[in-house]
């Protein structure tokens, strides 16, 4: 496979991307393109391979074929914190900064995901959904181009999820960051995201991509998931109560 | 207050067993005739002399461990290459009981300081390397990852994700190697030695000095305590990060 830079409107390009473990093949022939500033989620059932897309993007997994290009710094954040549990959370924020200008940002980031407070804390003195936040800052510390997030609310409970959900779009909003959101929650996908991409099959492919507020209907997402919408069929049906 | 409950008692014991006069003074000196001997041997000079010839043994073997652990458990760690190669070798080393090699030594090395140290160093190497080969196996690989998603090179990833997670293990092993340097120190004094600690022992055992053996015994015990309290002072300002009930 090859990576390089893209120029232009593209944060993120995706050309016949193919991969297999060992006999087992993921996904093959998958073609995505996110532009600068969009917001694209990727929707799919557990193990359908959309973690493992997320994570060609950000070079930890290497494609069998096809090509990725992505422009400029990627942040990342993981269904875990993933901490480094001998940093306080200002280190642990500042540990992808290379120069002193992204270490001046810390401050800032630390702000905006709320955690000035807690900049002297051990991660085990985090509950989970302040430790996401603080993974979520160390992601955007480099002011990334793209950030990917793979599944980030999943190991929260609800409350803590709708919490961090509605930050994490208020900073989408105000970075203007590319993002690929990847997550099995419809909410989650409709709440955050310019476009919801669909994958589904074995081998995965995009069975579904459509703009929120457009084509991306709750009802058209759920087909293209394969999940019965119950309540829809009955409506449709037209059955009388 | 309980703590010292028991230890007082024996001491009562001991006092009133030696001051009754029933049990002669080279079977068991009275803690008067301890803490005279220490004040004899501290004027001499002496005690100074065998104290410090133990402490220098002991850091001399353990440094040579520790450094010794360092490289071979960073490479078996690292590389699983080098592990086929030289893990099943030292684990059968480690499997013989340390002190089959004192007859080896002192053939190689005759009775002088490098026999010595050489034998403390045998005995501090394998708790350390041990605990490190374990604690890089076990550094979490998501950490790992984060640092590869981060962009770090690979001397990066090494100095600010591997050490820091394998430094806990580490310091654990290396407490357990101290405490292996002590107890063979006393082999190697016991076999031969002029000087140190366990001179001091085989001294009072060969003029029937209950007295002095006391106190080398009084001093062995003070030195175990005191590399194990500075060890452990060092875990908590180093690893106190951990999550664990010890370090909260």
């Amino acid at each position: 496979m090859t990576r390089h830079v893209v120029a232009g409107e593209h944060a993120a390009r995706l050309r016949g991307v193919r991969k297999a473990f060992g006999t087992h093949l993921v996904f093959d022939g998958i073609d995505l393109d996110v532009e600068r500033g969009e917001r694209v989620a990727i929707l799919g059932a557990s193990g359908c391979g959309k973690s493992t897309l997320l994570r060609c993007v950000a070079g930890l997994e290497r494609p069998d074929a096809g090509t990725i290009a992505t422009g400029g710094e990627i942040g990342i954040v993981f269904q875990e914190p993933r901490l480094f549990p001998w940093l306080d959370v200002e280190r642990n924020v500042a540990f992808p900064a290379r120069s002193a200008q992204e270490r001046e940002r810390v401050a800032n980031v630390l702000a905006l995901v709320g955690l000035s407070h807690a900049a002297t804390r051990l991660p085990k003195q985090l509950s989970g959904g302040m430790a996401q936040r603080a993974a979520l800052a160390r992601a955007l510390v480099r002011d990334p181009h793209l950030l990917l997030l793979d599944e980030p609310f999943a190991a929260l409970d609800a409350l803590r999820r709708i919490e961090l959900r509605s930050a994490v779009r208020e900073i989408l909003a105000l970075t203007r960051a590319s993002a690929i959101l990847v997550t099995h929650d419809v909410d989650d996908a409709l709440t955050l995201a310019d476009r919801v991409v669909v994958l589904a099959g074995s081998p995965a492919e995009i069975a579904f991509s459509g703009n929120v507020g457009e084509t991306a209907t709750r009802a058209a997402i759920l087909d293209a998931l394969g999940v019965e919408d119950h309540a829809g069929h009955v409506r449709r049906l037209g059955v009388k109560r | 207050m309980t703590r010292f409950a028991v230890p007082l008692a024996l001491f009562a014991l001991w006092w009133g067993v030696t001051a009754s006069g029933r049990i002669k003074s080279y079977q068991l000196a009275s803690p008067a005739d301890v803490v005279r001997e220490l004040l004899d041997l501290a004027q001499h000079g002496l005690l100074w002399r065998d104290l410090g010839a133990s402490v220098e043994r002991v850091a001399a073997g353990f440094a040579i461990a520790l450094i010794l652990a360092l490289v071979l458990g960073s490479l078996v760690g690292g590389s699983r290459a080098a592990e086929r190669a030289l893990d099943p070798t030292l684990q059968a080393i480690r499997s013989v009981p340390s002190l089959a090699w004192v007859p080896l030594i002192l053939l190689w090395l005759g009775i002088g300081e490098p026999a010595k140290i050489t034998l403390v160093a045998i005995g501090a190497f394998f708790p350390i390397y041990v605990a490190l080969v374990a604690g890089i196996r076990g550094v979490d690989r998501k950490l790992v990852e984060v640092g590869a998603a981060f962009g770090l090179s690979r001397v990066a990833l090494i100095a600010r994700v591997l050490v820091p997670a394998t430094l806990p293990q580490l310091l654990v092993g290396a407490r357990i190697g101290l405490t292996q340097a002590w107890l063979f120190l006393v082999a190697a004094e016991l076999l031969a030695a002029t000087t140190g600690l366990g001179f001091l022992l085989t001294d009072g055992q060969q003029t029937s000095r209950t007295d002095e053996i006391f106190v080398a015994i009084i001093l062995f015990a003070l030195c175990g305590k005191l590399s194990e309290s500075g060890m452990r002072w060092l875990e908590r300002r180093l690893v106190g990060w951990t999550d664990t009930v010890a370090a909260s």
